[in-house]
């Protein structure tokens, strides 16, 4: 085993994009995901690759476009306000079926709103984000291992289906430290002649990446065939986590991310009151783990979903559960965060 | 077991680097450990705070309503964290720049530690944070000084030998005040 490294969750997702043979990073600095494009200024340099603080956010999704056209692994960070910008150069990447890595460190919303840590992007990340039919998809991590795992994993499911990755943490996550071992190896890059521009198996074809489409039955096929491909990667890349679920509670809770991470303090807490409480905690928000969550749901009273926001990943429990059970939702805007303290009692007085 | 820690000061006194030191001790010693800074448009002179938890089990939240120990480098951080702290917990402040806590339970130890003078005294008043550490870790022992002294070394060993045995020295005046506490 290598060495445990205490590192923010912004420096550390960064290293692991580098060894993960990243070499083109595109971006502009926004608080709380500053330390990200430091790191990337200062490690680019020392390992050949390419580090450019582009002159605005469309600028920089443009680069990476330009960059994954070209077969390499590319990557580009921000927090919400400044991902909000990058949305029409994402729906360009999805149309194009390139292979992208985007970072969301999302902090307080709408608008400017604040640098504190939020959830409030959960719609925009899953939804697809930008104009057209689409979706990404998207990691949730809720440790700074978790964080920095998902930098090989996002490239990877990136070059399997030829489609941006979206991870998307928060400002705490970004800005906390935790011990983090990094692997000795990272799985390669995956062969570009599929995609990537002169590099055609077939020397005398050439790949042409465009995403304007004027015969309305040619857009329609090639939509098509993007949701083909939406179909594999729900088959095949849902992720969840489960806690507690071995004491049978009555209650389920859903949460994610940051705010799953405070529901287990509260769940460890409950426990000693003897409450018993489970969690549900979606990894992959899109595809989101609807089976696994209705499964998990068999035989409680409720499902109570606790996020940082007015109630987004909400809906998409309640389209898992389809009735099932009731639901209810615990939430906080502003960049407010639970305590676990906080937490507990709240739950605590939803379970009576 | 589980220790929260808070440190918290003017920008530019290290506190952020104690609650630094010792998580990064917690976790070369086998701990779980998190390191959640306050973080947001502030200048120096302005405030700053760190929230610590060590730990024996994995560590769910990294913020907390109250803690086990406040270090309270100033006044401000003193008057705004006091209350927070635990039952039979222990707020360890600067005597040099701060008064007495006021109205905290009878049942938290409070340890005044005259920082920044031990700091002077060794020779460079920046390193009141050091001797915060040292007391610190002799008050708690939630971890080893050893580790964070070979921590240390590692840092400044080779880059800055002088300003490494300042750090040492300040550390251990720190821990020598509080065993006489």
């Amino acid at each position: 085993m290598t060495e445990k490294i205490l590192m923010k969750g912004n420096e550390a997702v960064a290293e692991a994009a580098i060894r993960a043979g990243c070499r083109h990073y595109f971006a502009y600095p926004i608080t709380p995901q500053s330390e990200l494009i430091e790191y990337m200024a200062k490690k680019m340099p020392k390992v050949g690759g390419t580090f450019l603080q582009a002159e605005s956010e469309v600028a920089a999704i443009n680069m990476v476009l330009g960059a994954a056209a070209c077969g390499v692994r590319t990557m580009t960070s921000s927090s919400s306000p400044g991902i909000s910008l990058k949305q029409e150069g994402i729906s360009y990447i999805a149309a194009s079926r390139l292979p992208a890595v985007i970072v969301n460190v999302q902090r307080g919303g709408p608008g400017l709103g604040n640098i504190a840590p939020m959830q409030c992007d959960y719609f925009q990340a899953t939804r697809g984000g930008g104009h057209g039919d689409y979706y990404t998809p998207v990691l949730s991590p809720s440790t700074v291992q978790e964080f920095a795992d998902m930098a090989p994993l996002a490239f990877e499911i990136a070059e399997r289906y030829r489609t941006p990755v979206l991870i998307l943490a928060d400002g705490m996550l970004g800005q906390m430290m935790e011990p983090v071992v990094f692997p000795e190896s990272y799985p390669p890059q995956r062969d570009p002649s599929d995609w990537a521009l002169g590099c055609h198996k077939d020397r005398k074809e050439n790949h042409i990446i465009n995403t304007l489409f004027i015969d309305p039955n040619l857009l329609d096929s090639k939509t098509r065939i993007l949701f083909e491909v939406y179909e594999e990667i729900k088959k095949n890349e849902v992720r969840f986590e489960t806690y507690n679920l071995e004491s049978r509670p009555k209650i389920l809770v859903a949460s994610t991310g940051t705010a799953a991470r405070v529901v287990k303090s509260a769940i460890d807490a409950l426990k000693e009151q003897g409450v018993e409480m489970g969690l549900f905690r979606p990894i992959t928000l899109w595809p989101f783990p609807y089976d696994a969550l209705h499964q998990a749901a068999a035989g409680v009273d409720k499902v109570i979903t606790v996020e940082l926001n007015m109630g987004q990943m909400e809906q998409d429990v309640r389209l898992a559960l389809n009735g099932l059970c009731p639901t209810e939702f615990v939430g906080k805007a502003g960049g407010l965060v639970f305590t676990p303290e906080e937490l507990a009692d709240i739950l605590r007085k939803k379970a009576s | 077991m589980t220790t929260r820690i808070l440190c918290a000061g003017f920008g530019g006194q290290g506190a952020l680097l104690i609650g630094k030191l010792m998580v990064n001790a917690g976790m070369l010693e086998g701990k779980h450990v998190t390191w959640l800074p306050s973080y947001g448009p502030e200048m120096r002179g302005g405030t700053a705070n760190v929230m610590c938890v060590i730990s024996d089990k994995p560590v769910g939240s990294p913020i907390f309503d109250r803690m086990d120990v406040l270090v309270a480098l100033n006044q401000p951080s003193l008057d705004k964290f006091a209350l927070q702290t635990k039952e039979n917990g222990l707020i360890l402040s600067n005597a040099s720049l701060c008064g007495d806590p006021a109205r905290v339970d009878g049942s938290v130890k409070v340890v005044a530690v005259p920082l920044t003078e031990i700091a002077e005294e060794v020779g460079n008043v920046k390193a009141a944070n050091m001797v915060a550490l040292g007391a610190l870790i002799e008050l708690t022992g939630c971890v080893n000084r050893q580790t964070v002294e070979e921590d240390l070394r590692k840092m400044l060993e080779k880059k800055n030998p002088a300003l490494l045995e300042q750090n040492l020295t300040a550390m251990e005046r720190g821990a020598k005040f509080a065993r006489q506490a």
